[in-house]
């Protein structure tokens, strides 16, 4: 067997536990939030004249996963942040239990909507794979 | 080793996520929570409808319209339902609806068509001043659609306002009538 057989052998072996890892493992994180911040001085910037958006039109989050939506107002007014009306230092902690798209109005946007898309839970190990996947693709691209 | 192996696969391959905690509410909920944004305005009794006055029960607050095809019947519906799981506890829990059409909603409107769902929900409407002084309190959004039905594109959620009448949480549309029970009970259970 020649040293190219060997190292192919070894990238095929390596690939091939990569894969059983990521089909095998339960996709869990520390933290099932997905934060969104109102960072403080926020408000100045827009009476600037300045564009700030921060919240997104759309929201992707899976069950299991990333399945609460965090929005925290960090600036010192209060801010219409997504479907609701957060004071000074005041948060808002919203848990999805079913897959499923929502619409929200939400007048800090143009379109005057915001939609948050919940993908089912990973739960199969080609499921897993498949996320896993697409999570690395998003963090490349 | 096998063994131990093909156990850690298992293991890995079954485990599920931790179950849902049953002590947290359904709805999203405000840290830390605030007064909720009083306000008075003509309620379908025949009377004036001021918040403060249901201090001590749970208010369920919506805002919508009667002439609503699509939002309004779905949520007056779960919340009539949850109004009947509750049992005897619903006798601290009061529904309150706020118009977005004060043109159409008159306070005999209002009542005869909340009615249609529950004769224990009361329906509020005001001048088209007053009653946008509230939806921006709220952050609630509300826009007439061009067009000769008079209907209006509106926030479908619903607020929850605890005993103390401070605004807890914010259910989202499509809610089962569950979830209101499930969340209703933790307000009516705190001290």
């Amino acid at each position: 067997m020649t040293s190219l057989h060997r190292l192919g052998l070894a990238l095929g072996g390596a690939l091939l536990a990569v894969a059983a890892w990521a089909a095998l493992t339960p996709v869990t994180f520390a933290s099932r939030e997905e934060l969104f911040e109102i960072p403080q001085g926020t408000w100045a910037r827009r009476m600037a004249g300045a564009k700030v958006e921060i919240l997104p039109a759309r929201i992707d989050l899976t069950l299991g996963v990333h399945d609460v939506l965090l929005l925290r107002n960090l600036d010192d007014v209060p801010q219409v942040f997504g479907p609701t009306v957060l004071m000074p230092g005041q948060s808002f902690r919203l848990p999805f239990e079913v897959a499923s798209s929502y619409s929200f109005a939400c007048t800090a946007h143009l379109s005057g909507q915001m939609t948050i898309v919940v993908a089912p839970q990973p739960d199969s190990p080609w499921e897993r794979l498949r996320w896993r996947a697409t999570a690395l693709w998003n963090a490349v691209t | 080793m096998s063994r131990w192996f093909a156990a850690i696969v298992l293991a890995m391959f079954w485990l599920a996520p931790a179950h849902a905690d049953e002590t947290v509410l359904k709805a999203g909920v405000f840290d830390p929570p605030r007064t909720a944004p009083e306000f008075t305005l003509a309620g379908s009794n025949g009377a004036g409808l001021t918040l403060s006055d249901y201090r001590g029960k749970v208010v369920l607050l919506g805002f919508g319209f009667t002439q609503c095809k699509a939002v309004c019947p779905i949520t007056l519906g779960t919340l009539a339902q949850a109004q009947k799981k509750l049992g005897d506890a619903a006798r601290d829990v009061q529904v309150i609806y706020v118009t977005v059409d004060p043109e159409n909603d008159t306070p005999s409107q209002l009542k005869t068509y909340l009615a249609h769902f529950s004769p224990a929900f009361v329906g509020a409407t005001g001048s088209a001043a007053q009653l946008a002084a509230v939806r921006k309190d709220y952050g609630i959004a509300a826009e007439k659609v061009a067009g000769p039905d008079g209907a209006y594109t509106h926030s479908s959620f619903v607020y929850l306002i605890d005993r103390a009448g401070r605004l807890r949480a914010l259910m989202p549309f499509a809610h089962v009538a569950d979830d209101y029970v499930h969340d209703v009970r933790l307000l009516l259970a705190e001290p």
